[in-house]
């Protein structure tokens, strides 16, 4: 097995070392340590060409995994994040999102957009790690309730894809909260009758798994992608035993029944397709 | 458990005093003492539960001796029936659930359940449910929207169980599906956070029409633990947590979380059990009032607008 068997939650990664820029002609992988042409690995849409591993994608990438070539149309970037609760821990959350914002480019954890797949028209939402962990605040279920919304009046379907630790404290029980207002909007899409597919990458946990990424009308998963309610570290400390090899990755998902299929990047835009063309009006 | 409520031990050491007093042969000056330190105990009781901090709060939240959801059912409803099992796995005692008489009406409860004594804690996996309890509760919801009844929640967990049998069955998806099934569920739902409002353990049975809380329960995203844990890596610092999180019942009404704070006796809920449990049984026959005026489809709608608007961000709100 190739992941990583250590306690401690892979940390979002630093953006010069992310697979995102690939600058520099090498690159090693994290699963298998080969050293790869970066060429390579990015034609492998961020796939390690010797041993399968999914290095993560930026939100950025991913609408252009999914989404036909210049069909994006970005939507609801003017939703920015306050600061409800003047949060502070060891730094300033106003001062935390800025410096984010500042990486990222964009105000909060979350990516919408309009589009196409191979031809059909869909909304499309894709959680970004790299900001605060890809975080749920007020702002991401905003913009996921405005999509899930959109996609009613559009009468298209949705596809969310997702990358998250949760919940995000620093906003308090407005989070929580949130996992009920996307929930509600998606309800509303499903009796529109309108599909909403949701694709589960490395990794979602926490009040993002616990709401609209198991709501979806087909799930579809990343390989290995790390999938829980809670972290495996507080699992830990609960049982007070070590987890097994496998625990809560997609494949673990798969066979306890809570993911339709496990699909590798290579495949996933054509899977979703499909899936789309199978259930869409 | 003496350590954590400290804040308590003057009401202790005024209510023992007083009981030793009254086994005293009666007198009137006995009698004018045991009245003195009566207004005592109470100025005092309302002095210090005036100005809980937020991790006092906590405490209270989860004071073993407040009254929980069967105790609320004992004393509000008539032959309560409770009804087991999700129909797939197993029961989980985490959660109970059922119908009953609210009056002359007929309802559904469902509620987390802890336990008084270490066996019954053990039991009821101290409040914390597993999958099945919140199936079990789906099951219940949706029995109650066949028949036309009103659902009652009680909503008192540290949180949804996070074991290895929990992951394993799809706590997550038990949640995700209550959620997605209670914002469009065809009957009115009435919430109430008893104790300790305890993250998407809490909320799976917690989108409702009416919110309620009680004055000094708390509702939260995350255990001030927890969050102490993330974000200063020291658990002992719970306290800065639990302020900087606004989770007290006045908080979640400030941030339009919930739409009522249930005021408690002096002393806390579990100072006075039976007025505290009146006193809820009051909001809630209060909020169905409410509710029952609105034909279903404008009862979705409004459920649907009260959860649509929470949450606070900056810029314009043009292109919903
Ligand atoms: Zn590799």
């Amino acid at each position: 097995m190739w992941f990583r068997k250590d306690k401690t939650p892979r940390e979002p990664r630093d953006p010069k070392t992310s697979a995102s820029l690939g600058e520099g002609l090498f690159r090693k992988c994290e699963a298998c340590r080969e050293t790869l042409y970066a060429k390579e690995v990015e034609r492998n849409r961020q796939v390690c060409p010797k041993c399968g591993f999914h290095f993560r994608l930026s939100a950025d990438e991913r609408v252009r995994l999914l989404l036909d070539d210049d069909s994006a149309v970005h939507l609801f970037g003017d939703v920015r994040p306050g600061d409800p609760l003047k949060f502070k821990d060891s730094k300033r959350y106003r001062d935390r999102l800025r410096e984010y914002e500042g990486k990222a480019g964009r105000p909060d954890a979350v990516v919408a957009a309009e589009g196409t797949i191979e031809g059909m028209p869909v909304v499309l939402a894709v959680l970004d790690y790299a900001f605060m962990g890809g975080s749920m605040g007020s702002v991401v279920g905003e913009v996921l309730t405005r999509s899930a919304e959109r996609a009613v009046t559009r009468k298209s379907p949705l596809v969310i894809v997702t990358a998250s630790g949760g919940a995000r404290m620093q906003e308090g029980i407005l989070s929580l909260m949130q996992m009920a207002k996307v929930s509600a909007a998606l309800a509303r899409l499903g009796e529109a009758r309108l599909p909403f597919v949701c694709i589960l990458t490395d990794p979602t946990t926490g009040g993002v798994t616990a709401s609209f990424a198991m709501q979806g009308d087909v799930t579809l998963a990343e390989p290995k992608a790390l999938i829980g309610f809670a972290g495996p570290r507080v699992i830990e400390q609960t049982i007070r035993q070590t987890l097994p090899e496998g625990f809560q990755r997609s494949e673990f998902l798969l066979e306890h029944g809570f993911v339709d299929a496990v699909v590798p990047r290579p495949q996933l835009k054509q899977t979703l397709a499909t899936v789309l063309r199978l259930l869409a009006p | 458990m003496a350590a954590e409520t400290q804040f308590e031990q003057p009401i202790q050491r005024l209510r023992t005093r007083l009981d030793e007093l009254r086994g005293y042969p009666d007198s009137p000056a006995k009698r004018r003492e045991v009245q003195k330190l009566e207004q005592k105990l109470g100025r005092l009781s309302r002095e210090i539960y005036g100005n809980l901090s937020p991790w006092q709060k906590t405490l209270v939240a989860r004071h073993p001796a407040r009254p929980f959801t069967l105790d609320y059912v004992r004393l509000l409803l008539r032959d309560f029936v409770e009804l087991h099992g999700d129909r797939a796995f197993s029961d989980d005692p985490a959660i109970v659930a059922g119908f009953g008489f609210l009056g002359e009406r007929p309802v559904a409860v469902i509620g987390h359940q802890k336990g008084r004594d270490t066996k019954e804690k053990i039991r009821r996996n101290f409040g914390m449910p597993r999958p099945e309890g919140y199936r079990k509760a789906l099951r219940v919801l949706k029995l109650a929207e066949k028949f036309g009844r009103p659902v009652l929640t009680f909503i008192d967990t540290p949180g949804a169980y996070p074991g290895l049998d929990s992951e394993e069955r799809g706590v997550s998806e038990a949640i995700a599906r209550n959620l997605y099934e209670m914002a469009r569920l065809r009957t009115p739902i009435v919430a109430t956070v008893t104790g300790e409002g305890g993250s998407g353990g809490a909320l799976g049975i917690g989108v409702a029409d009416a919110v309620l809380m009680l004055e000094h329960s708390v509702y939260s995203v995350i255990s001030p633990e927890g969050c102490a844990a993330i974000l200063w890596k020291d658990q002992a610092r719970a306290r800065e947590a639990a302020e900087a999180m606004r989770i007290t019942a006045a908080d979640c009404k400030a941030l339009g979380v919930i739409d009522v704070v249930i005021p408690e006796p002096a002393g806390g809920a579990h100072a006075d059990p039976v007025a505290a449990i009146d006193a809820v049984g009051k909001a809630i026959g209060a909020a169905l009032a409410r509710l029952d005026a609105l034909p279903v489809d404008a009862l979705l709608a409004a459920r649907y607008e009260k959860f649509r608007a929470m949450g606070i961000w900056e810029g314009a709100s043009a292109g919903r």
